[in-house]
């Protein structure tokens, strides 16, 4: 049956930032946290970093990635990349501990989108409708 | 099928909705069942609120970045100006030193004082290469005529990646800060969630330079 309490030690997993090996704070049984257990996690996220640090640089050669993709790559590297830092820098987990900092990570991420991808969305569409400044001269015969 | 622990409660529903306080749990009014959060994990969240508020900044200045990259009043563009072998570089030390601050709060949370003052001292060297290279990048720019005054696009180009420099810069003063207040104050709680905002402090200044050599250097250079 699954009434084994220790099951849901997992909850504890995220090692945190700078947490007190304790007694009474200790995160887990089953898993606990040693020095080279979170030292792993670091070395792990430098490596997955740095390896998409590289793909990003490494895709500006010539015929890597298809040349109108290349824009989108760089995006999709970038955003893998602050998702491994997230993960293994700052240890955002699932974890109930957490879950503030995940939702007011979420609430960050939309106002972001709301002032990045707004602006460029209302920019475009202003340059789109102004009349260029040498018609405009034209117009007042000038 | 005996009903369910208390631990078996508290673990498959952390909050309790629905079911109230677990059995054996004291409630405490307006903390909900199990009292007030500990304290580091209150901390962490109020600078980690700070940090995003710092985030969306960051978010103006790359968006009037990407708005004004074609603004250059007939003066220089990206691909003139912009050499990735330094933004390389310049990656390459924040990522270590993202890196070595992450030792450093292993060494923290271990109360060892050598490794903390050790990996904390890479991790200011690492900063200030970062900073002087840029510094050297920035008067480079200024001295063939291409300084914020010269368009729109290098004024929104030395907002940004100066406003992330400040921010480096900012964060070495708080290192230098922790490596004195270490060995004079001790590992005692109120040092040691210091350190903690400061280790999410230089994490997310890593993760705003990833944006900034994605959109300002690597997409500013292959755009015409």
């Amino acid at each position: 049956m699954s009434s084994d309490p220790e099951r849901f030690e997992e909850f504890d997993l995220g090692s945190h930032v700078g947490e007190e090996h304790i007694a009474g704070e200790a995160p887990s049984e089953l898993h606990p946290a040693t020095l080279g257990s979170e030292l792993r996690g670091y070395l792990t996220g430098l490596v997955f970093a740095a390896a998409l640090t590289a793909a990003s640089f490494w895709s500006l050669h010539e015929h890597v990635i298809y040349g109108p993709g290349i824009v989108m790559a760089l995006i999709v590297f970038g955003l893998a990349q602050v998702g491994v830092h997230l993960a293994f820098f700052l240890h955002l987990t699932t974890a109930p501990d957490n879950t503030n900092n995940a939702l007011a990570l979420a609430f960050g991420v939309l106002i972001v989108s709301l002032i990045f991808f707004g602006s460029i969305w209302v920019m475009y569409h202003m340059n789109q409708n102004m009349i260029p400044a040498r018609a405009l001269l034209e117009m007042r015969g000038g | 099928m005996s009903a369910p622990s208390a631990a078996l409660r508290a673990g498959s529903d952390p909050y309790h909705i629905g079911h109230g306080p677990a059995a054996g749990v004291p409630e405490y009014t307006g903390h909900g069942a199990g009292g007030p959060s500990p304290k580091r994990i209150v901390v962490g969240y109020g600078f980690w609120i700070f940090i995003l508020s710092d985030v969306i900044l960051f978010s103006c200045f790359f968006a009037t970045y990407t708005v004004l990259i074609d603004a250059r009043n007939g003066g220089p563009g990206p691909q003139q100006l912009f050499d990735l072998h330094n933004t390389a570089i310049e990656t390459a030390c924040l990522l270590l030193s993202s890196f070595t601050c992450g030792m450093t709060s292993l060494a923290v949370a271990r109360h060892n004082l050598l490794w903390s003052e050790i990996t904390l001292a890479i991790t200011g060297l690492l900063g200030l290469t970062f900073i002087a290279l840029e510094i050297h990048e920035f008067l480079g720019l200024a001295a063939q005529g291409a300084g914020p005054t010269r368009s729109a696009f290098l004024t929104s180009f030395f907002a940004l990646v100066g406003c992330h420099g400040a921010h480096v810069s900012a964060g070495l003063l708080w290192l230098g800060t922790m490596m004195a207040q270490f060995p004079a104050k001790g590992f005692k709680e109120s040092i040691r969630h210091r350190y903690l905002c400061f280790s999410l402090f230089w994490h997310a200044l890593d993760i705003i330079w990833i944006g900034i050599f994605t959109v300002v250097y690597l997409i500013g250079v292959i755009t015409p």
